[in-house]
């Protein structure tokens, strides 16, 4: 792949997340104003917010680390950009795709979680060194359930870690989330995303009641624009990687059909989010932890025994 | 340049700083956010950080204690921002005014972009006063 090809796969790739990330964002925002009975914020609300933040003063505390402090929200940025362009070459060309990108993207989809942490432990706030505290132990609590059910798509696909064999041995063997195991992965996935993009009940480090938005305290101006930016990505990549592992609904070489289904079901999952994080408390930090150690990852042990039998 | 200044005045985040009130504006101010007002409709959201405000919203009669946080706190935001005294209190100080422990009112310690009066203000009038700031800087920013 030449580096022009490289460069337009990350642009798109980009453009694509910003766009379907501001929508998803404004979702969110709106189903949430629906459950309140209220009217919610306009379509063009995400965008309005991105470029008011452009536009305001970046302000760097007393005592940060002035280097470390603006180039968290760029780490963030970057990583998500890279798992939406490796994203959409699997889509485009399913059979293209090199050995092991799944491993890079599950790398990848830690690193936001990792420049929040640079980030608040940079800018010498206490809130924010207690949100960034707290999402260390958060990605400590669902990486490794999130890990596990990874396995079982990996699993069923035959040992495979390329994302392309995954959706290719869907699109002729059926879904992964049409066994038992798939099932309880699924849920199991659905759970950990939740987690993932930091949303109630697992929105500790946020907490903006609580710790006044913890990790982001003190940043303004471009660089909070980028990590809010960041966070909508994420709305996109990582329902979108479930989506591959699981339903493989993205295939659209079968038919254009699957594409239609491919944003029903995304819409479905953003919904899914959006409900839970309207119909629940937030849990304590030390909450989260045994309920992701001590419930959700023996039912991930159990999904990955019963893909290995073959259920 | 306008892509800007539209965006600035779709999206107030408002920080809330309470010097010193009866408790009564900051009631109000909550009412704001409930299905009956929603200034969300218009882009208008509370925040918890006074990095992230656009406006914010003073209510209370700053005591002496007060007095040195609302400059702290205001100093700390970043520009633009725009203050807007809430309640009669934070106006003028009301019948606070000849207390011993008032010093000054909010518009002797920073500069203040909107006055709005009532104790407390209804949530009608809260929404005039925001828009009637955005005019106002609109108006300024055209000459
Ligand atoms: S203006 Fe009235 S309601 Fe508001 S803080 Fe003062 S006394 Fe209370």
């Amino acid at each position: 792949m030449g580096v022009i090809e490289g460069i337009g796969y990350l642009a798109g790739g980009f453009v694509v997340a910003a766009v379907v990330g501001m929508f998803a964002h404004w979702f969110d925002r709106k189903i949430t104003a629906r459950v309140q009975w209220r009217v919610g914020p306009p379509l063009f609300q995400p965008v309005y917010d991105f470029v008011k933040l452009l536009a305001k003063e970046v302000m760097v505390p007393e005592g940060a680390s002035r280097f470390l402090f603006l180039s968290a929200p760029l780490f963030g940025l970057a990583a998500t950009t890279v798992v939406s362009a490796l994203f959409l070459r699997t889509v485009i060309f399913p059979g293209e795709t090199f050995v092991g990108d799944l491993i890079v993207v599950i790398y990848l989809l830690t690193i936001p979680s990792q420049a929040i942490i640079l980030g608040s432990f940079a800018s010498a706030n206490p809130l924010a060194s207690l949100g960034g505290s707290r999402e260390m132990k958060l990605v400590m609590s669902y990486e490794l359930p999130f890990l596990l059910v990874v396995l079982v798509p990996v699993i069923k696909a035959g040992g495979t870690i390329r994302l392309g064999e995954i959706i290719q041995y869907q699109a002729t063997q059926g879904a992964v989330i049409a066994s038992i195991s798939g099932v309880i992965a699924f849920v199991i996935a659905l759970i950990c995303m939740q987690a993932k993009l930091a949303k109630v009940p697992f929105d500790a480090p946020e907490a903006e009641t609580e710790i006044m938005g913890g990790a982001y305290i003190e940043y303004s101006g471009v660089a909070l624009g980028l990590f809010k930016l960041t966070q909508w990505m994420m709305m996109y990549v990582v329902p979108l990687f479930l989506m591959i592992l699981f339903i493989g609904a993205v295939n659209w070489r079968q038919s254009w059909f699957n594409l239609l289904f491919a944003v029903l079901i995304y819409i479905g999952i953003l919904l899914f989010i959006t409900l839970v994080r309207n119909t629940n408390a937030r849990l304590r930090i030390d909450q989260i932890m045994k309920f992701f150690w001590a419930m959700v990852t023996p039912f991930a042990v159990l999904a990955v025994i019963l893909a290995f039998l073959g259920l | 340049m306008s892509l800007k200044i539209k965006a600035l005045t779709k999206s107030i985040w408002v920080f809330h700083l309470a010097a010193s009130p009866c408790n009564n504006c900051d009631i109000e101010i909550l009412d704001l956010l409930t299905p009956r007002w929603d200034i969300e409709r218009f882009g208008i959201q509370l925040v918890g950080s006074v990095r992230h405000a656009d406006a914010i919203l003073v209510t209370g009669s700053m005591n002496r204690k007060a007095h040195e946080r609302v400059k702290r706190v205001i100093s700390q935001a970043p520009q633009p921002c725009f203050v807007i005294a809430l309640g009669n209190c934070a106006c003028s100080m009301e019948m606070f005014g000849a207390s011993y422990n008032q010093m000054h009112c909010l518009d002797e310690v920073t500069k203040v972009h909107a006055y709005i009066a009532g104790c407390p203000p209804k949530p009608e009038a809260m929404i005039q006063g925001i828009i009637a700031l955005i005019e106002a800087q609109l108006a300024a920013l055209k000459k």
